[in-house]
């Protein structure tokens, strides 16, 4: 049997990619910032087997994914919760396991959220460009997200798994909304409204977007926004009136007016957003 | 400087146009590092400062700066050899009113600068034409625009720097490599860089 350090894909399921917290610093030049779409779950499971938070792992979609282990190492699966298996026995979820060289592991489909990350002890280990192995769906940057019979190297552990401190939290459906920075943009009406209507998440969402429907939010003003530069959890508001909250690759400029930005500790809550979810947003100032 | 929050991490600064957007994103990105930034991002008519600890804070602080004019001699120029054989230069010539040949001496005799970069990475938005020579995009963009394609739309020109969907007014194509990922330097038309078109 093989003892590479290596992970082969057995089946990537509908969309698994390489991430990690992405390559911040290039937006100048048109480059998204990328990377996990929930960095608390990516940085938990890098904790969790001994890993720097910054590591390169695993981000699945809605469907999990099989892998086979071609050395003695470990894993730990963290964000969307989804039944973990090894060698075919379950084992623990939020927790670092061992798995043994040639041993199968199988994510399962999240029962709760849409991503998981399955992070080894040592990392994805595959060539970074422009400082990070992250997978840009929308430049292209970076690896393809992954196949079936890919094989992943994985790089030397540093330091020993750390066990468990998985404490699953409530996610909530509420997102924290800080106004600006064209929120006149929208009729005042359509500002209150953004407070208070329930916006189901649309199945074109992915890692570009979570894309909204709900009440249609009214312009206050016709013309053309000039292309402006675009932050995370921005909130943007195209003709169609329907809110698009801004995930990792998003693209760096554009042209339809940002009214608001989702609060940092809320930007989970989005990733793990499932199509046919309902989500709110909560006025901060 | 005119400097609004944006959310909890970045500061928008506003500008008159596009010079003031040039000038002032020479003097932001130069002291990104003191400003305690992770992005300088300029745009049409704004820049972006992201990554800040306490935009607040920079945001009061740059409400006492002016960007004085950017100084020239630290801009890049290139020269971007082009073959004048694109599928709307007759468009073109249509929306400006002049034969073929005037779209490709007005375009080889402009200097631009490159405004900022967006859409896909290493994508110039260059300024520089006049205002009334602003060219209306395809009605339906194409499915896929090749490498290397020279194209106008609104107030730019734009070289493709990937294959990708598009509906730009495409003027022609150049060789000229103008992303590397791998290389120290993967852009090669960056903000504030001076642009010079040639036919071949």
């Amino acid at each position: 049997m093989r003892s590479d350090r290596v992970l082969e894909v057995l089946d990537a399921g509908a969309l698994s990619t390489i991430q990690d917290l992405g390559r911040p610093g290039f937006a100048h030049l048109g480059v998204p910032r990328s990377g996990a779409v929930d960095q608390p779950a990516l940085r938990l499971a890098n904790r969790l087997v001994g890993n720097p938070e910054e590591a390169a792992a695993l981000e699945t979609t809605a469907t999990g994914l099989r892998l086979r282990f071609g050395h003695a190492g470990a894993l730990a699966v963290t964000g969307a919760r989804s039944a973990v298996r090894v060698g075919g026995r379950a084992v623990g979820w939020g927790t670092a396991v061992a798995a043994a060289a040639g041993a199968e592991v199988e994510v399962g489909p999240a029962t709760d959220g849409l991503r998981s990350y399955v992070a080894v002890a040592g990392g994805i280990a595959v060539p970074a460009v422009l400082g990070s192995r992250a997978t840009d769906l929308l430049s292209g940057l970076g690896p393809s997200p992954l196949r079936a019979g890919d094989v992943l190297p994985v790089g030397p552990a540093v330091a020993e798994p750390s066990g468990s401190e998985a404490v699953p939290r409530e996610r909530g459906s509420e997102l924290g909304l800080w106004l600006g920075p064209r929120q006149d943009w929208l009729t005042p009406a359509a500002l209150a409204r953004l407070g208070a209507a329930s916006y189901e998440v649309e199945p074109a969402s992915n890692r570009i977007g979570v894309r909204l429907r709900g009440p249609v939010l009214e312009r206050a003003r016709d013309e053309e926004l000039p292309s402006e530069p675009m932050v995370l959890g921005a909130v943007q508001v195209p003709p169609s009136g329907q809110p698009v909250v801004f995930l990792a690759d998003h693209p760096t400029t554009g042209g339809y007016p940002v009214v608001g930005v989702v609060r940092e500790a809320d930007l989970p809550v989005c990733a793990q957003a499932r199509p046919g979810d309902r989500l709110s947003f909560r006025i901060l100032g | 400087m005119r400097a609004h929050r944006v959310g909890e991490h970045a500061v928008l600064v506003e500008c008159a146009g596009t010079d003031e957007v040039q000038d002032t994103y020479a003097l932001l990105a130069a002291r990104r590092e003191e400003l305690g930034a992770v992005e300088v991002v300029p745009a049409a008519r704004t820049v972006l400062l992201d990554g800040l600890a306490d935009p607040g804070l920079v945001a009061a602080r740059l409400a006492a700066w002016t960007a004085p004019p950017a100084p020239a001699a630290v801009s890049a120029r290139v020269e971007v050899p082009v073959r004048y054989d694109g599928a709307d230069l007759e468009e073109v010539a249509g929306q400006w009113q002049v034969g073929v040949e005037e779209v490709v001496a007005i375009h080889t005799g402009t200097e631009f600068t490159v405004a900022f970069c967006g859409f896909a990475p290493g994508f110039a938005y260059c300024t520089g034409l006049p205002v009334d020579r602003a060219v209306r995009r395809r009605a339906s963009p194409r499915t896929a625009v090749p490498a290397g394609s020279v194209a106008l739309a609104g107030e730019y020109t734009g070289v493709y720097p990937t294959s990708s969907p598009g509906g730009w007014q495409l003027l022609g194509r150049t060789e000229l490599e103008l992303w590397r990922a791998d290389a120290e330097q993967p852009a090669l038309l960056v903000p504030g860089t001076r642009v010079r078109f040639r036919a071949l």
